[in-house]
């Protein structure tokens, strides 16, 4: 019963079969596919399409101001990305991503709290960090010990310490470190400017922010490609079966798996706290873990198409914020439009297939 | 009465005495929706494919159900629409398994975002309006019977419909022959096939009738237990608990209901638990039912290991336990089967 969603590979590398025109031509249909259906969702909550889709341009790519936001959605995304790849190698749904993005902001949360009024600031921050990872990564763990000892599916495993964390955000905010006076949805109380990461004044953009975001990604590439470690991940997500004949673990490389996953993803909240908020919020996490699973989905699980796919979903997400004000329309509209686009990517590729398939049959 | 009885259970909070006779009766309500979606992804497993789009399926068809009742004022419209949309939500699943060979479990993890989304945005004008609200309407003659008359039938229509669904599942199920193909293409496909049954047909037949029932589970919710909607709703998370109430009733819908129910009756109690522990913070309970589901399915787990059951055989209270939670999933969910 343990695997009963198990028994196909969630990773599948089979791209490289076509051409790069059929490429291209794949891709255009697939977004007029989208943008078709996307137009038709706004045509029934009675809002004019080319309005909403200018502001969603304007409010991620029309100025500077606004491309730092969406940098700063992009490193949170691209980090949970990375860490996702490990897991998807090994076939694991790490549904439980979100959870431990917020349990690295708890964790940092916590370790900036001790270093509120000490002079070594610097020492605090890095300190922040490994707490976060450390946050992210027990998080994780626990998941796939359900997973591995427990028996309990890492979706539904993930899924529950999700809410879990989620509640406990909310405890603390309201409970043991709410603000002095009163307690609100606004957060726990700012920190002091010397618990800030360290930020470029004019863009409000933190270097190192975006530096772990590169670091993460050429880490992860040079684990998948060129470690043991990652051919293992990938041996056992083909096969596990002949991998456990072969002598490895399956149980243990997932724990690594996850273990990796969650770091990346702790690290996430850790800037999400000291880079962007430098408090706790109760939506902290801000929905970029489940986000992230779409973003490695629609990168068909490489570690290079990643980060651009993130991008363009951080544009989504920081250009719908306009919609609201601008239309006084829900800004959940760029999660259809994502979801929408893996959907039709998933159709279109599986469909362009079939055609093919069916074309050799007939020419042999 | 039930549901007035419930929501006065919400507001006081504190009860110093438990009527049993509205605990019960408030359990049979609040398990309605949850029960419905329930039973309908059990149709669905039971042929082989996974829908785990749930949770925003229910949000979508809550929504589109309010929206449609309050436009229309009809609220047999609303739950007809809901339904429908169920049934496209699951089609969509199915279809992408059966005839474009892709994953159902991505397909359902991204459909389970898109549409509560979806619900969202297309919602969002009609938040925290008042809309029609299914009334209550007690049975004749059955009420009167002492206590169970109370707990049983003294309820609104969809809590009487859902309580009769799991008789009809069942039956439907076990009893009929339909009901034999519809678990043989869940077993096994290729045997099912070269009997003459098209599986691929059974599949997306029984895809979207599961998807009907998940349908009314939400209109359930935004037009009975939860009227309105709003952001939230109040049904987050409940399409998660019904995914894991199949595998606690170990793919028979009999055996899942009880699981509805037993868990309505948690989330019952956590109420006068509040009321009676101030002190817990109200985040505790509502996070509460998620890892208790965890827990279940580790015990779900370990009933079915050989060792477990060895060590559990002199011990009858354990060994009973054990036996009522063995759960075999059918062999063929969640693969993929081409005809041919």
């Amino acid at each position: 019963m343990d695997d009963y969603m198990q028994n196909e590979r969630v990773v599948s590398e089979n791209r490289d079969k076509e051409t790069f025109s059929e490429y291209v031509g794949e891709a255009v249909f697939t977004l007029v596919a989208v943008l078709a259906f996307t137009t038709f969702v706004l045509i029934l909550a009675g809002a004019p399409p080319i309005d909403a889709y200018y502001h969603i341009f304007k409010g991620s790519l029309g100025s500077w101001v606004k491309f730092t936001h969406v940098i700063k959605a992009w490193i949170p995304l691209t980090l949970c990305s990375c860490g996702l790849i490990y897991t998807f190698r090994i076939g694991l749904w790490n549904i439980g991503v979100e959870g431990q993005v917020v349990m690295g902001a708890i964790f940092t949360t916590f370790a900036l709290r001790l270093g509120v009024g000490s002079p070594l600031s610097g020492i605090y921050l890095v300190f922040s960090f490994l707490a976060g990872i450390t946050g992210g990564a027990i998080w994780a763990l626990l998941a796939g010990f359900l997973k591995t000892k427990g028996g309990v599916h890492e979706i539904f495993a993930g899924l529950g310490l999700n809410f879990v964390a989620q509640g406990m955000v909310l405890w603390l905010i309201f409970g043991p470190w709410r603000r002095p006076g009163v307690a609100s949805m606004s957060g726990t109380e700012i920190f002091p400017s010397e618990l800030w990461l360290p930020y470029i004044s004019s863009l409000r953009l933190s270097p190192i922010g975006l530096a772990s975001a590169f670091g993460a990604l050429i880490l992860t590439a040079a684990m998948i490609r060129h470690t043991r470690i990652g051919l293992y991940l990938k041996a056992i997500g083909n096969n596990p079966n002949s991998a456990y004949l072969f002598g490895l673990k399956p149980g243990r490389y997932m724990l690594i798996a996850m273990i990796c996953a969650g770091g990346f993803a702790g690290l996430a909240g850790s800037m999400q706290v000291s880079g962007v908020y430098h408090r706790l919020i109760p939506s902290i996490s801000s929905n970029y873990g489940y986000l992230s699973l779409l973003v490695v989905m629609l990168a068909n699980y490489n570690v290079w198409i990643a980060p651009v796919i993130a991008f363009f979903f951080a544009c989504l997400n920081v250009g719908s914020i306009q919609l609201p004000m601008m239309l006084q329309l829900d800004s959940s509209l760029s999660g259809v439009i994502q979801g929408t686009l893996v959907l039709a990517t998933l159709a279109v590729h599986a469909w362009r297939r079939q055609v093919r398939k069916k074309g050799r049959v007939r020419r042999s | 009465m039930a549901q007035t009885s419930q929501e006065k259970g919400e507001g006081e909070a504190v009860m110093s005495e438990i009527d049993l006779t509205i605990l019960f009766a408030s359990v049979i309500a609040a398990a309605a929706p949850i029960l419905l979606a329930t039973l309908g992804e059990t149709i669905t497993e039971k042929s082989g494919i996974i829908n785990l789009s749930l949770d925003g399926t229910i949000m979508l068809s809550a929504m589109s159900a309010f929206v449609i009742a309050l436009k229309t004022d009809n609220l047999f419209v609303g739950f007809v629409f809901a339904a429908v949309v169920g049934g496209l939500v699951a089609a969509v699943v199915a279809f992408f398994s059966i005839y474009l060979k892709q994953n159902q479990v991505a397909v359902g993890f991204v459909l389970t975002l898109m549409t509560r989304d979806l619900a969202y945005f297309i919602g969002s004008p009609y938040s925290r309006m008042q809309g029609p609200q299914v009334g209550p309407m007690s049975i004749p003659v059955l009420r009167d019977i002492p206590f169970l008359g109370d707990v049983l039938f003294q309820h609104n229509l969809p809590v009487y419909f859902s309580m009769v669904m799991i008789g009809v599942v069942w039956w439907y199920m076990y009893k009929t022959r339909l009901g034999l193909r519809l678990r043989s293409v869940g077993e096994n496909p290729e045997a099912s096939y070269a009997r003459g049954i098209s599986p691929n047909r059974v599949q997306m037949v029984y895809a979207v009738c599961g998807g009907l029932l998940v349908g009314l589970a939400g209109a359930a919710f935004s037009l009975c237990i939860k009227p309105g909607w709003g952001q939230p709703q109040g049904a987050e998370g409940s399409g998660w608990i019904a995914l894991a109430l199949v595998i606690f009733g170990g793919w028979n819908p009999v055996k899942a209901a009880l699981g509805a129910y037993l868990f309505a009756f948690l989330q019952v109690m956590s109420i006068y638990f509040q009321g009676w522990l101030p002190s817990i913070p109200a985040q505790v309970f509502q996070v509460a039912p998620f890892p208790l589901m965890i827990f279940i399915l580790v015990i779900v787990f370990f009933a079915q290991k050989e060792s477990f059951v060895r060590w559990a055989e002199d011990k009858p209270v354990i060994r009973a336990i054990i036996h009522a939670l063995y759960a075999a999933a059918p062999s063929a969910l969640g693969r993929r089967y081409s005809e041919e």
